[in-house]
């Protein structure tokens, strides 16, 4: 593979990464699967395209997307907080209904980006950076994500959040109001996932209704595979294993489309890599105890054969 | 200081397993009592723990703490006020944090959580102390994932989070009942120690009937959601475990159901 196509999936792990990051917040420090993310992922890019196309900053338009995001989050959270919508359904409930929204954000179906000026052209235009502009510019933004992440979730609000998704009955004992918890959680992972949705946005010069699709997935999929790399015995670990997977993931999808893969099979192979992954514990657990068995009737065998001499 | 007034909980109120788990409570404890609760199975003594720190809402009846009205606090507001132990070691403390993250979490029990730092370097210092005092050698793992340690170690530590910020009472449920009794003991051991260092006023659920007698200044005991006897001063000093079987069986007509009682009357002491 050339050059080029290993610098496009370094590009995209970094930009998606957020996305991964705001995954990690849900699933593993909230311990709520959040389906909500899909289409938060929709909106960050229908907001930051109509934003840029009507003329704002393109930076401008990364922060209102995160702003949307948020806002998805709260949604889903004060579905679950307010009237006791089980976790799934209250993500559920919000993606469908963001569907509508960001279709009518967009007004079409699609919106292009190919001939205004975004954050990537500006990178791009940089003559210092070469042919890295982007993939620099990718790097600057998720290590702000993850600094700024990595301080929040060692203040008390953010050690509040992390107890709630880790032993709810507990922290509540201790005075916190898990509500509160999960409503900010919630808001904080959407934001990212918007805007890792605006970044993508931009990179790939449009922003379409469907782009959002199996965004979950493929973000739980970087999460296994960073975690499984890199580890999550420390939270700054846990953080750069989100990234990491994220890129892995993305240089994974490169290297399958490179052979000949068909880009409309993705989706079956990332749902593929994330039912192997999570297998894996059972299978190495079978594979254990059939060791055990195996070397303990040896054993038998051949306590067997010293009683009979 | 704690008082229950004709406190009502049924669960499950006009369902088929309708069960009324406190009938018409009435319970007045004093500043700095000691108050051991037992009773056979299914008498309500955890409901009455969950009923007073709130995890459960009562139908009738009120509960005060220092005078003021508390019914209808919810359990995050009465926390503040409220330290807590459960039997579960693995239900105080948070496993994926560390042992100086949970304490900084119990530190700050009934504070708003702000965007300040999560733990101070004086805090740490605090609970190397507080952690020393233990004696089991956490003081030197304070960076040391909680679901690394064992469920003696745990609960010791639980201990120390449900005071660390002094609360006016401090609810005990069975928090040594699925430790071994050698850790069992350790845990005991400690735990009347910082009820004895901060003057705590304690409820505390036991089935061991001899440690009902011994630990604290009063013994209650339960049966069908009422309290059937209440005993302390001299009249609890020359009460043996024999005597409170035979008591048991005077007050509620039936013998006192729970397994596990003769297993640790056995053993003597836990």
């Amino acid at each position: 593979m050339s050059l080029n196509v290993w610098l496009g999936a370094l590009e995209q792990g970094l930009l998606w990464g957020a996305m991964v990051v705001g995954v990690y917040m849900t699933f593993r420090v909230l311990d709520y699967p959040d389906l909500t993310i899909d289409s938060a992922f929709t909106m960050g890019a229908a907001v930051a395209a109509k934003f840029i196309l009507s003329g704002y900053n393109p930076w401008l338009s990364l922060v209102v997307a995160i702003l949307c995001g948020a806002l998805a989050g709260l949604i889903t959270g004060l579905l679950h907080t307010r009237l006791r919508v089980a976790p799934l359904l209250s993500g559920i409930l919000t993606m469908i209904a963001l569907y509508s929204i960001n279709l009518r954000i967009m007004g079409q179906a699609n919106l292009s980006l190919l001939r205004v000026e975004t954050i990537f052209t500006w990178a791009k235009g940089l003559p210092a950076l070469g042919p890295f502009g982007p993939a620099l510019l990718g790097l600057l933004v998720v290590a702000l994500v993850l600094i700024i992440l990595h301080l929040f979730l060692k203040t008390e609000l953010g050690m509040g959040i992390r107890a709630t998704g880790d032993n709810e009955q507990m922290i509540r004992s201790l005075g916190v109001n898990t509500s509160t918890m999960k409503l900010v959680g919630l808001a904080i992972a959407n934001a990212l996932v918007a805007l890792s949705g605006g970044l993508v946005a931009q990179y790939q010069g449009f922003a379409d209704i469907g782009m959002g699709i199996g965004m979950i997935i493929a973000g739980l999929a970087s999460v296994i595979i960073g975690e499984a790399l890199v580890g999550s015995q420390t939270l700054f670990r846990a953080l750069l294993a989100a990234v990491t997977g994220s890129i892995i993931y993305r240089a994974v999808i490169s290297l399958v489309l490179q052979l000949g893969l068909p880009p409309t099979d993705l989706k079956l192979l990332t749902s593929l890599i994330v039912v192997i992954a999570m297998s894996f514990p059972l299978v190495r657990q079978r594979l254990g105890l059939r060791a055990l068995r195996l070397r303990s009737e040896q054993g038998a065998a051949t306590g067997q054969r010293s009683q009979d001499l | 200081m704690l008082q229950l007034v004709n406190v009502a909980k049924t669960f499950n109120p006009g369902g088929v397993n309708e069960k009324a788990a406190l009938r018409e409570i009435t319970l007045h404890v004093k500043e700095g009592e000691v108050v051991t609760i037992i009773g056979s199975n299914g008498a309500g003594k955890s409901t009455l723990l969950n009923v007073i720190a709130g995890v459960y809402e009562i139908e009738a009846g009120k509960v005060l703490l220092d005078s003021q009205d508390i019914t209808r606090w919810p359990e995050h507001i009465r926390a503040a006020w409220i330290g807590r132990v459960f039997q579960d070691p693995l239900k105080g403390t948070a496993a994926s944090m560390t042992i100086e993250e949970n304490l900084a979490l119990a530190l700050r029990r009934g504070r708003p959580r702000r965007l300040h730092r999560g733990i101070t370097p004086s805090e740490r210092q605090l609970f190397k102390e507080q952690l020393a005092l233990l004696g089991l050698g956490l003081e030197e793992r304070m960076t040391t994932r909680v679901g690394l340690l064992s469920g003696g170690q745990r609960q010791a530590l639980t201990v120390l989070m449900a005071t660390i910020a002094t609360p006016k009472l401090l609810l005990l449920d069975e928090h040594t009942a699925a430790l071994d009794p050698r850790t069992a003991r350790t845990v005991v051991e400690l735990t009347e120690k910082i009820i004895a260092r901060h003057r705590l006023t304690t409820l505390m659920v036991t089935h061991n009937l001899e440690q009902a007698l011994r630990t604290g200044n009063r013994t209650i005991m339960m049966h069908e959601g009422r309290i059937i006897l209440d005993l302390s001063g001299p009249e609890r000093a020359r009460t043996t475990v024999a005597d409170l079987l035979k008591m048991f069986e005077k007050a509620s007509g039936s013998a006192f159901a729970d397994d596990r009682v003769l297993l640790t009357g056995n053993q003597g002491s836990l």
